[in-house]
């Protein structure tokens, strides 16, 4: 019996939360007394499938289908073709913007149910029963998934990795992805730039800021820590950050080690963005902010103030 | 060309959430609301259908679930949707609601299916790609922007990093997040007269059996209280994230 995850690759490489994903896959492997198996799609260098093996992954399966672009029907199909193939019990993908785009597909391909965001292992495996969160981090449930397969999307940065080296075994299975619809027509992006969904440190400013020429102080601090820098939606709607930095309920989802809500009231739209943070660290000139009841430490002032502070402690850590 | 927007009926997103017996959502007090992402979906088809380049006929809001969700298909009419269906079942899952979805697009043939990228209440991602799976067609999901040209899609969507324009033929389905309309559009009065008398149909729905089942609803466990550290000792909190917290 064999738990299928699929391994994404950016531009041929693997990052942290690929190896998040095989951990979690083995350890729900070790639970349905079955192996995980991982899957690659597109051109990896066997020197990159090999570290997939450390964390688990029993065989590295792989699959050139001969497209460039990500279409979403295609993809579907190989991971399906591949989970069927294995006999595959449960499929694992990251509950990221590709996982989000194939797991319902495999889903209904498969019939089978879908644990969507989990962020821990399984309540149970008989039977199948996943805790994840509900109405934005206000609450959780316990979900059966009642299919013969299940299919589970790992929130990033919830579940820590777990070296478990395994012999490597890299198999190319040939796969036909059927008819690529998607033509993409051009692409845009950022590189160097730490993203915000990857970051284990974010420091994000609110209205709190009070302008955009104020963010001197809390992008050197982002800096100094190597975090991701993040804002309130009032702020991009501004137009002070850019759209893609906006947290919260209607933005990006995130789970990082540390966030700094600098200037952030803590509406609950806000919170639904970041219930799933390790620590929350607020600064806000009102006591009675409500975004002191999510975090785990504060400080009461004014942001321009406390900011150049937090600055010089950074400094002097790291120069001891 | 007639496009579908899939709306959800969700607790207004301020709502603090109770749970009757761990089973069983507390209603008392909610305000009903379109869910977020599907209220934008359905500003952008309206601006889609009110650019005549884009060659949009007719906008319809679906919704699955049962009569008391009304007030809410009302207000997708009030924004300006032409008309309105309901398939008439409290589904269980997001499994259900897609394949009941699907018999509806199947029925009326919609060339452009918009669904948001997530539900305020299960969080899923789901119906989208589910529906888009059903009915065999392409999905592009986290759609930022969408207009047609010349019967073709141009569809901006969110990558790791940045982004990427694409296009694939109709039908599709779109699954939409931020960016897609700068602000949902609220009714105005003319809209919300004109509304009672938009039609809503009423479908009957298929037999499908659900995959999943909520066990039990759980409170989050109570966070620790704030520590808080003296505005002119920045030094202390950095050491505490260092020490204490071992997140530095
Ligand atoms: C459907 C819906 C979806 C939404 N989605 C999101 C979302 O995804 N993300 C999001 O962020 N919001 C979202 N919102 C908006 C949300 O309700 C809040 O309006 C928003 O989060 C407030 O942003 P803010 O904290 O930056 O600003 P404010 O609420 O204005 O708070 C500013 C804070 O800064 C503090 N402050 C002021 N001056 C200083 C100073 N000098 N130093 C330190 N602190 C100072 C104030 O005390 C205050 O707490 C949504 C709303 C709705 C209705």
């Amino acid at each position: 019996m064999s738990v299928l995850v699929y391994t994404e690759n950016w531009d041929g490489k693997f990052k942290k939360l690929s190896f998040e994903l095989v951990s979690y896959a083995s350890k729900v492997a070790e639970m349905v007394g079955g192996e995980a198996v991982a899957l690659s799609i597109g051109n990896v260098e066997n020197a990159e499938l090999e570290k997939l093996a450390q964390y688990g992954a029993k065989k590295i399966i792989t699959v050139d289908p001969a497209t460039q672009a990500f279409d979403e029907q295609a993809y579907t199909k190989v991971i399906a073709e591949v989970a069927q193939k294995l006999g595959a019990k449960v499929v694992v993908l990251a509950n990221n913007n590709k996982g989000k785009a194939l797991a319902p597909r495999l889903s209904v391909r498969l019939k089978a149910a879908l644990g969507a965001g989990v962020s821990k292992l399984p309540v149970s495996t008989s039977p199948f029963v996943v805790y994840k969160k509900v109405y934005s981090g206000k609450a959780f449930s316990d979900i059966e998934l009642k299919s013969d397969v299940k299919i589970l999307t790992l929130a990033q940065n919830s579940f820590d990795i777990t070296t478990n080296p395994q012999a490597v075994v890299i198999e190319k299975m040939d796969v036909a992805a059927g008819d690529i619809k998607t033509e993409v027509k051009n692409v845009e992006k950022q590189t160097g730039k730490i993203l915000l969904t990857d970051a284990e440190i974010v420091v994000s400013g609110g209205r709190g800021m009070k302008s955009p020429d104020n963010w001197g102080p809390l992008e050197e601090l982002a800096n100094l820590l190597g975090a991701a820098t993040a804002c309130s939606r009032p702020v991009s709607d501004e137009g002070w950050r850019p759209h893609g930095e906006h947290t919260g309920q209607t933005g990006k989802i995130i789970a990082p080690n540390l966030y700094f809500a600098i200037g952030i009231s803590g509406a609950t739209q806000h919170i639904a963005g970041i219930s799933s943070t390790k620590y929350i660290v607020a600064v806000n000139s009102d006591k009675d902010a409500p975004i002191f009841e999510a975090a785990q430490y504060g400080i009461i002032g004014d942001a321009m103030k406390v900011l150049p502070k937090l600055v010089d402690a950074v400094k002097e850590m790291k120069s001891k | 060309m007639k496009v579908l927007v899939c709306i959800s009926n969700v607790p207004d997103t301020t709502t603090k959430v109770k749970f009757v017996d761990e089973s069983k959502l507390d209603t008392n007090g909610i305000q009903w609301v379109i869910n977020p992402w599907d209220e934008l979906a359905l500003t952008r088809a309206l601006e889609m259908k009110e650019d005549a380049s884009n060659g949009i006929e007719a906008v319809t809001v679906a919704h699955v679930g049962l009569a008391a969700a009304e007030p809410t298909i009302r207000k997708a009419l009030a924004i300006g949707a032409d008309n309105a269906i309901r398939v008439n079942v409290d589904p269980k899952d997001a499994y259900e609601v897609a394949s009941q979805l699907a018999q509806v697009v199947k029925a009326e043939n919609f060339e452009i299916v918009l669904c948001g990228i997530e539900s305020a209440d299960h969080n899923g991602s789901t119906v989208g790609g589910m529906l888009a799976e059903f009915l065999e067609c392409p999905s592009v999901t986290c759609v930022s922007s969408l207009k047609m040209e010349g019967g073709k899609s141009v569809i901006t969507r969110e990558i790791d990093g940045g982004k990427e324009i694409v296009s694939v033929p109709t039908p599709f389905v779109a699954v939409v997040q931020k960016g897609i309309a700068k602000e949902p559009r609220i009714a105005a009065m003319r809209g919300i007269m004109a509304a009672r008398t938009k039609p809503i149909k009423v479908a009957e729905p298929q037999a499908v059996a659900s995959l999943t089942e909520v066990k039990k609803y759980e409170m989050p466990k109570p966070r620790a209280a704030c520590k808080f550290v003296d505005a002119e000792n920045a030094g202390e909190l950095i050491a505490l994230l260092q020490n204490e917290a071992k997140v530095l």
